[in-house]
């Protein structure tokens, strides 16, 4: 069947099985490897993208239910060659290391901002809670959420000034 | 003025991303725009997929495979089989340890999730479909599932295939010296015993393993992209197990999703993928699932150990004993130096100036998935690290002292190094109550035990948990240290292209570490030449030269020492050029960070970029063009980091709920190449020391059925539970390393289990509860305080 999702602000279709996971639909059907697989029980988060702005674990999602909807995955973070804050933030702060679940916490963590803003640590850990991080002990993933909140609210104050 | 000035040399500093600064990560960018590529994101022309049939049993024997019903679904090209592979003389593989594994079951199954059969098809989808079709006559056979079992008489024989074999032996192995420590023991005023199990865990990287096997039938040539910690070791092993000519073989190893030990055995899908590539003549991926990991692949520990300590009437330690039984499941296949068949164990009188030691070791085999040295681990040096720390605690307890004054008064003294242990490694440099002293002071430990003593008297539990760890890193040398025959050296080429920037290529492997930054920082150091100029390129065996590969913490101890060393070799080369240029003698030629000049015109400078530019166009007679060089570095030893890691705990004495409350970790890696990246290796650490200490386990029913084969199961740490760190830090050189520097990616993995469960203890001795096995969960806690009337 032929499936039809909004990916990234565009509109891209692709044949696929009913069957197929969401996950699978975007990394073989629609070619795009930055969404990752890490578990298969939905326990890792790396497979995580937002679907209508919403973190969702792609793994556990049917591609026939993202149809017509806005998905949006760790290539659309960026706009117009400008990195989202939360891209600056897990570079500035070292927030990665081996890369892997790093699409998927930044995510979470953008769609952590959206929703609260001036999140507090403890919001940012069980925020992010769903989703597992096996190289940085996650002290530097909170620093960088911290800082995409920082300029974002940064950003606001410029934009109202 | 003289603020100007600071600050500009601190802005040039930072420019140059030199040795001490934290710059930010070169590799970053392809990760975030999530462009890091990774081996399931290779796709090639015409990919098959692979996917294994694994035995649900422990212990069976194979009646017959009937692949017809798999074989008829449309979109499947093959079912490989072990009878198959036979024919090829392939359904058996030499392991690293010495061992040999079965690539696909032929006679019996040995392990519950063992390879039996492979299917390759169209889609993975198919694959999966037609796998579940493979029908597999077993005949069940009764599974071993302990090393004490495996070692009783009369146990089912594991590997009766090998021929002459009667029992699950697989090494015995000792350390030290038996008489001396006798005589030790003889002598003592006291002995304490601790007997504790370091149960199986995983080191579960987020990327399982995986390869794309690409051979090409016309040309012969096999591309192998796959996760691999070491691709140059496992070319030539691929040479040696498959028989394909080495120089055809080219291993990729690309952005690996994390290691730790996972990715250095060479595993079965491997191996049947590239005969698959080989005999369909397409190119064959294959990528385990959460659970095909979990169960099939190299898992770490599962180590059973009797320490005993002698001490003299003054407390002093005067001997130690240690002996150990090892789970190797049902193929000795991790990684080993050959020569030591426990691994570096006998690092186990770790920090302290023990005259005597002895170490004795058995390995058996058993119902079980192979590996055991894995996860963050220098080869055993974990579970030495945590036998004598928590031996330390439970002499502490005995002694009726605090577990700090029973350090200080047993450490090897600074003045000692370098030190030779009892047990035989020649330690590098050490200054542990410097470290143990900063921590006290970031902790604010006194204070701390105050409050305890407060709470004590009011029925509540508080532990204060210390260690003090040594490891051993970095290995060779050579002569001492191999994986199946090739010698421990790593290796650095280093090339400055005329407009003087330069690619550095290493036979050492990152699986997050940032070496693409760190040892560009390496060179900077040495050449004056911007960390944002030098490309570092690592993984592709047919560009970058022979090397051992990373892990046991040995990328900076060998490969960031052979960086320094080329940088060198390029500088010295340099002056050279810098004589011609300047119409001098070469020894008047002085080099500072990028600057030639002749000795006593310090103003007037050639930079090491007109230097480079110079090598490959206005050269001295008679000297080769280019500013190129290799080295292969052999240590002359290995290096010893250590550090104090401390640890607050809270439990709850009705439900047995452990908190950790504060963590402290002191670390002393010698010199800090890039600071921010050590602190995130010992970041990560320190939460894989709290999975395990805490939570992670794989364990077995009595069928060997394999409990923690799933993420629900197999419980990792979130950012919930994980504690908050506070690092500190204390620099004590290397005085062998050619910049001072040491390992670091495994201290905390190392140092921390003991620290979380010496604090649980601690919380808990004075109920004369001694010791609880790892992983320390609230129901193991509860049980013993109700044991001791705690707790209803």
């Amino acid at each position: 069947m032929k499936i039809t999702v909004n990916m990234n602000g565009a509109e891209r279709s692709a044949e696929a099985e009913p069957r197929t996971l969401l996950v699978d639909f975007i990394r073989t059907k629609l070619g795009m490897t930055g969404t990752h697989i890490g578990c298969d029980t939905s326990n890792c988060g790396a497979c995580t993208v937002l679907l209508d702005g919403r973190p969702v674990k792609s793994c556990t999602v049917l591609a026939v239910q993202a149809e017509g909807r806005n998905v949006t995955t760790v290539e659309g973070l960026a706009t117009g060659g400008k990195l989202h804050p939360i891209q600056e933030g897990f570079h500035a702060e070292h927030g990665l290391q081996c890369g892997f679940c790093t699409p998927g916490m930044m995510l979470v963590g953008a769609a952590l901002i959206e929703s609260n803003p001036h999140p507090t640590e403890d919001e940012i850990r069980w925020g992010i809670s769903g989703n597992i991080c096996r190289c940085t002990g996650y002290m530097n993933i909170v620093k960088a959420i911290q800082h995409a909140a920082a300029a974002n609210a940064a950003e606001k104050t410029a934009g109202v000034a | 003025m003289a603020v100007d000035t600071t600050e500009a040399a601190e802005a040039a500093r930072q420019a140059m991303g030199g040795i001490g600064v934290s710059l930010a990560r070169k590799e970053d960018a392809r990760f975030i725009h999530g462009q890091g590529h990774y081996v399931d994101d290779v796709v090639l022309p015409g990919m098959l997929h692979m996917v294994v049939v694994r035995s649900p049993h422990a212990h069976a024997r194979i009646r017959g495979i009937d692949s017809s019903a798999a074989m008829a679904i449309p979109g499947v090209i093959a079912v490989v089989t072990g009878e198959l592979l036979a024919q090829h003389k392939l359904a058996w593989m030499p392991t690293l340890s010495g061992d040999t594994q079965a690539v696909l079951a032929t006679d019996k199954v040995r392990f519950q999730g063992q390879e039996v059969a492979c299917v390759i098809a169209e889609t993975k989808y198919i694959a999966e479909d037609a796998a579940a079709l493979v029908s597999v006559d077993y005949e069940p056979l009764q599974a071993v599932t302990t090393p004490q079992q495996a070692l009783e008489p009369g146990a089912p024989v594991i590997r009766d295939e090998k021929e002459g074999k009667t029992d699950n032996k697989i090494y015995h192995w000792e350390a030290g010296d038996a008489a001396a420590t006798d005589a030790a023991f003889a002598r003592a005023a006291k002995v304490v015993k601790l007997s504790t199990y370091y149960p199986r865990c995983h080191p579960s990287p987020l990327e399982t393993c995986g390869c794309v096997a690409d051979l090409d039938p016309v040309t012969g040539n096999a591309t192998i992209y796959m996760t691999s910690q070491a691709p140059h070791a496992h070319r030539t092993l691929f040479a040696i197990v498959a028989g394909l000519p080495e120089e055809k073989i080219r291993i990729i190893s690309p952005d690996l999703g994390g290691g730790f030990g996972n990715k250095v055995p060479i595993y079965p899908g491997y191996v049947v993928a590239t005969a698959a590539s080989l005999l369909i003549g397409r190119p064959v991926k294959w990528v385990e699932d959460r659970t095909e990991n979990l169960i099939s692949t190299g898992f770490a520990r599962d180590y059973y150990m009797d320490g005993e300590m002698a001490l003299d009437e003054n407390g002093k330690f005067i001997g130690l004993r240690a002996h150990l039984l090892s789970d190797n499941g049902a193929f000795f296949a991790d990684a080993q130096p050959t020569k030591f068949k426990a691994g570096l164990f006998h690092i186990v009188t770790g920090s302290y100036d023990i005259p005597a030691a002895h170490i004795v070791a058995d390995g058996a085999y058993t119902n079980k998935a192979p590996g055991g040295v894995a996860y963050r681990c220098s080869f055993r040096v974990t579970e030495a690290s945590y036998l004598i720390e928590r031996l330390v605690e439970n002499i502490a307890v005995e002694l009726g002292q605090d577990p700090v004054t029973t350090r200080l008064n047993n450490f090897i003294p600074p003045e000692a190094f370098p030190y030779h242990s009892a047990a035989g490694f020649d330690y590098d440099s050490g200054d542990y109550p410097r470290a143990m002293r900063v921590a006290l002071d970031m902790l604010g430990y006194d204070e701390l035990r105050k409050e305890q003593a407060e709470k004590r008297a009011r029925g509540e539990l508080m532990g204060i948990g210390v260690a003090s760890f040594t490891e051993v890193v970095g290995a060779g040398k050579g002569k001492d240290y191999d994986i199946a025959g090739l010698r421990m050296f790593d290796s650095a080429e280093l090339r400055i292209h005329p407009t003087g920037k330069g690619i550095l290529k290493l036979g050492v492997k990152s699986q997050g570490q940032g070496h693409e930054t760190t040892f560009a920082q390496i060179v900077a150091e040495e050449l004056g030449i911007p960390a944002s100029d030098i490309e570092v390129r690592e993984g592709d065996t047919d560009n970058t030269p022979f090397g051992l590969g990373t892990y046991a913490s040995r990328s900076t101890p060998v490969g960031g020492a052979a960086t320094a060393v080329v940088a060198r070799k390029l500088r010295d080369k340099g002056k050279l050029i810098a004589a011609h240029l300047f119409e001098a003698d070469v020894a008047d030629i002085e080099f500072d960070h990028g600057k030639y000049s002749v000795k006593g015109s310090p103003d007037n400078v050639k930079t090491i970029q007109d230097i480079a530019f110079a090598a490959y166009t206005n050269l001295p007679e008679g000297l080769e063009a280019g500013l190129e060089g290799v080295t292969y570095y052999d240590p002359p030893n290995m290096t010893f980091p250590f550090g104090t890691y401390m640890v607050v705990v809270d439990i709850d004495k009705g439900t047995g709920q452990v908190k950790v409350r504060r963590m402290v970790a002191v670390d002393d890696c010698g010199v800090r190449i890039n600071p921010m990246i050590v602190e995130g290796q010992i970041h990560g650490g320190l939460t894989e020391g709290f999975g395990i200490a805490f939570m992670e386990l794989i364990t077995f029913d009595d069928e060997g059925n394999c409990i923690g084969s799933n993420f629900m199961d197999y419980l990792i740490p979130t950012a919930w539970e994980t504690p908050r760190f506070e690092l500190g830090a204390t620099v004590t050189p290397s005085p062998h390393h050619p910049i001072g520097a040491k390992g670091v990616g495994e201290s905390a993995t190392v140092g921390s289990p003991a620290a979380y469960v010496n604090a649980v203890i601690d919380a808990l001795s004075h109920l004369g509860i001694t010791n609880i096995d790892m992983p320390v969960t609230s129901d193991k806690v509860w049980a013993a305080l109700r044991s001791k009337g705690v707790t209803e």
